[in-house]
């Protein structure tokens, strides 16, 4: 019975004691925070994936509360997007700026149909190993290795390989521009591209820089750098055979043009609204 | 006493079938395609255009800096056409391509079989015949020799090694080549000597070549101060910093080069090459190639000029059979497989297994059991599954403290995995992600 009341007041006492010196030290070592922080904190999608830049969305939001109305506008949560920004900007006082909604598209139409398999691979199933390795199973040096790096590497879903192509597919609606994919893709196939009006948008689905007669060979939907593309839109540059459509370039003006007018099919156009094949 | 490096290392089935076929002229085929880039470094800037007349031995490419190397003429012919062509990988590279017409060398090579003995260069001049033959390292990296064999100042060099150990499973070229021309790479080693300006070198060789020592040994006792070390038949005895610990007990730090602890080591092939260089003026325009593999007809050893498609001298042993799974350039540790048959051999091609799916199958990989085997095998020390476990989830900072930098590519992680991982691959993948991260930064 002793025993146990002395261990009952000595455990107490260390409780005590150390209860005393956690208090001192929280008193004298407190460090004032700016509560907005928090607050921001709050509104932010809790992502983490770095996109805006900074380390975290902690980071993000301390940013925010240091900067001030010109330093502000360079700050931008991708995740978020303008709804999210608006909100911050609320909190904080200062005026959103309205910018354009992005979304990742895939520079390659390298399907299981369009170029077809000549190799047999059997090592670990990885983009980034595969590369490495040789040119890929289509025998295009700068085509989708299709095993699917991105959609690992992809944060909220968006990316899924299509069964039937086999290449990545971008759900439009969960992709938010954050550019995991963009980084992690060995051949870096995706482009951050704005959404378009009504979600229409024109680009090159092709990143071969090989000769057209060369890139045919592996692939139907290459781009041969024909410069039709060119003759349409003064906008629109051909650099080592490969075509570029700048986002510039409006697609309900030029798009069904530049899609009817591309011989192999690699200008892809995205239909309006929701749904669409391949963006 | 058979010397070996301390830790790790395995011991594949050796397979060296080759080993008693002697060397033979592999012969010229129809067009030669002749890479600007077959050496560590920038590549080689072109001199030559086309419908250019060439001889064998002709400069067709000017080393563009330091690290670089001179590109000759394999062949003598017209350069048909200077374009991008397939490499053993399927990607493109910038190669000097000749339609073969005779076989007229450059009057200033000496094509006699004399063996010349006397050495009446000096260390400048020496170097300066290496660089314009355009040697690089022939074990497999590719390094510019004229770099490597530049002493830097505030260094010393107190013993150098010729490397003739020959690690890789049925790779048999160098092996030949000691057999052959013993006499010719003692003397390379001697050359060497003087520019180091030291009096030994060691000749070093493993056990499982007793005919190469004996007949190197033999040639060694004309000669003060080389010598012949053997040393335990053990994968990968032939890796430089390996046979650093291995012949002089002195271990490589991290980061650095065996010319940090005095060391210098030159594989026998490029030994042999600059021999040539210096006493006969020939540039590296040749090499020898061992053909092989358990699905080949009829393997053996070439002399193949540089630029040959391996599908020559795949049908000069028979050809591509039906159980042939895979085609490798190199040993089937660190080799490559290739995917195209008409890629050309270049200056690092030590050799062309044709292997049957037996060979090269890979299972499918299972979860890491944790069992350390790879690390009990890895002769850098390293923990390969841990270096596997940060790169498939993307933690680069990570591979920095676990010195992923070091690891030399061996493969001996994978080949030793009971789980099948392909650790080799994750190795070769994390240094790569790591220099892309201090190019970022």
């Amino acid at each position: 019975m002793n025993i146990i009341v002395s261990d009952v007041i000595a455990l107490g006492l260390i409780a005590f004691l150390s209860a005393m010196v956690l208090y001192f030290v929280s008193k004298k070592f407190h460090v004032e925070e700016n509560p907005k922080i928090d607050e921001i904190e709050q509104i932010l999608p809790d992502a983490n994936c770095g996109a805006c830049g900074k380390i975290g969305c902690r980071d993000f939001a301390e940013s925010c509360v240091k900067a001030d109305a010109e330093s502000f506008k360079k700050l931008y949560c991708p995740v978020g997007g303008a709804s999210t920004m608006k909100k911050v900007a609320d909190a904080l006082g200062f005026d959103a700026e309205i910018k354009e909604e992005t979304v990742a598209v895939l520079k390659c139409n390298g399907t299981c149909q369009n170029a077809p398999a000549k190799i047999s691979y059997d090592a670990e199933i990885s983009c980034r190993l595969a590369n490495l390795i040789s040119v890929g199973q289509s025998g295009c040096p700068d085509g989708c290795l299709r095993f699917g790096d991105c959609v690992k590497v992809c944060r909220f879903g968006a990316l899924s390989i299509n069964p039937d192509t086999g290449i990545p597919q971008v759900d439009e609606n969960k992709c938010t521009s954050c550019g995991a994919c963009v980084k992690m893709c060995p051949r870096g196939l995706f482009e951050i591209r704005p959404k378009g009006k009504d979600g229409q948008r024109v680009y090159v689905a092709c990143s071969n820089k090989q000769k057209g007669a060369v890139a045919r060979k592996n692939c139907s939907a290459a781009c041969i750098g024909c410069m039709k593309c060119a003759q349409i839109c003064e906008q629109i540059k051909v650099e080592d055979n490969l075509s570029y459509i700048p986002s510039s370039v409006s697609a309900q003006k030029f798009g069904a043009e530049l899609v009817k007018n591309c011989p192999t099919g690699a200008i892809i156009m995205t239909k309006a609204k929701k749904e669409n094949v391949h963006g | 006493m058979v010397k070996t490096f301390p830790m790790g290392g395995i011991h594949p089935d050796k397979h060296k079938i080759t080993s008693q076929q002697p060397i033979v002229d592999a012969g010229l085929p129809e067009f030669v395609y002749i890479s600007l880039k077959q050496h560590a470094g920038n590549p080689a800037k072109i001199l030559v255009k086309k419908g250019d007349r060439v001889k064998v031995g002709t400069l067709l490419a000017d080393a563009d800096g330091i690290v670089s190397a001179d590109i000759h003429s394999s062949v003598s012919g017209e350069v048909v056409r200077i374009d991008d062509e397939k490499n053993a990988c399927g990607y493109d590279e910038k190669m000097v391509v000749i339609r073969v017409e005779g076989d007229e060398f450059e009057p200033s090579i000496d094509k006699s079989p004399d063996i010349v003995k006397e050495i009446p260069f000096t260390a400048e001049e020496i170097i300066k015949k290496i660089r314009e033959a355009g040697i690089v390292g022939m074990g497999g990296a590719g390094f510019p020799t004229p770099v490597k064999v530049t002493i830097p100042e505030g260094k010393k060099v107190d013993c150098l090694i010729v490397n003739g150990i020959e690690c890789e499973p049925w790779l048999t070229a160098d092996d030949r080549l000691m057999v052959e021309h013993a006499e010719e790479i003692v003397i390379g080693a001697k050359i060497l000597n003087k520019i180091f300006g030291i009096q030994n070198a060691i000749i070093a060789i493993d056990e499982n070549k007793p005919e190469a020592i004996e007949v190197v040994r033999n040639i060694t006792r004309r000669y003060v101060g080389v010598n012949v070390r053997v040393c335990k038949t053990k994968y990968p005895q032939g890796g430089e910093k390996q046979l650093v610990s291995a012949i002089t007990g002195r271990e490589v730090p991290s980061g650095k080069l065996p010319l940090d602890v005095g060391c210098i080591v030159q594989n026998v092939g490029t030994v042999f090459a600059i021999y040539e260089a210096v006493m006969k003026n020939k540039t590296l325009f040749e090499r020898i190639v061992t053909v092989s593999g358990d699905t080949c007809a009829r393997p053996q050893n070439f002399r193949v000029r540089i630029g040959t498609p391996a599908s020559f001298l795949i049908d000069k042993c028979g050809g591509v059979s039906a159980e042939t799974a895979e085609v490798v350039f190199g040993g089937p540790m660190m080799g490559q497989t290739t995917i195209n048959l008409q890629a050309p051999i270049t200056k690092v091609t030590g050799g062309v297994l044709l292997l049957s799916e037996e060979e090269t199958h890979r299972p499918d990989m299972m979860d890491c059991i944790r069992c350390g085997k790879c690390v009990d095998a890895c002769p850098m020390g390293l923990r390969p599954f841990l270096i596997g476990i940060y790169v498939r989830n993307n933690m680069i900072d990570k591979l920095k403290n676990i010195h992923a930098m070091d690891c030399i590519e061996c493969g001996c992680c994978s080949y030793v995995c009971p789980a099948r991982i392909p650790l080799l691959d994750f190795c070769k993948l994390s240094k790569i992600e790591l220099k892309k991260k201090q190019k970022g930064n």
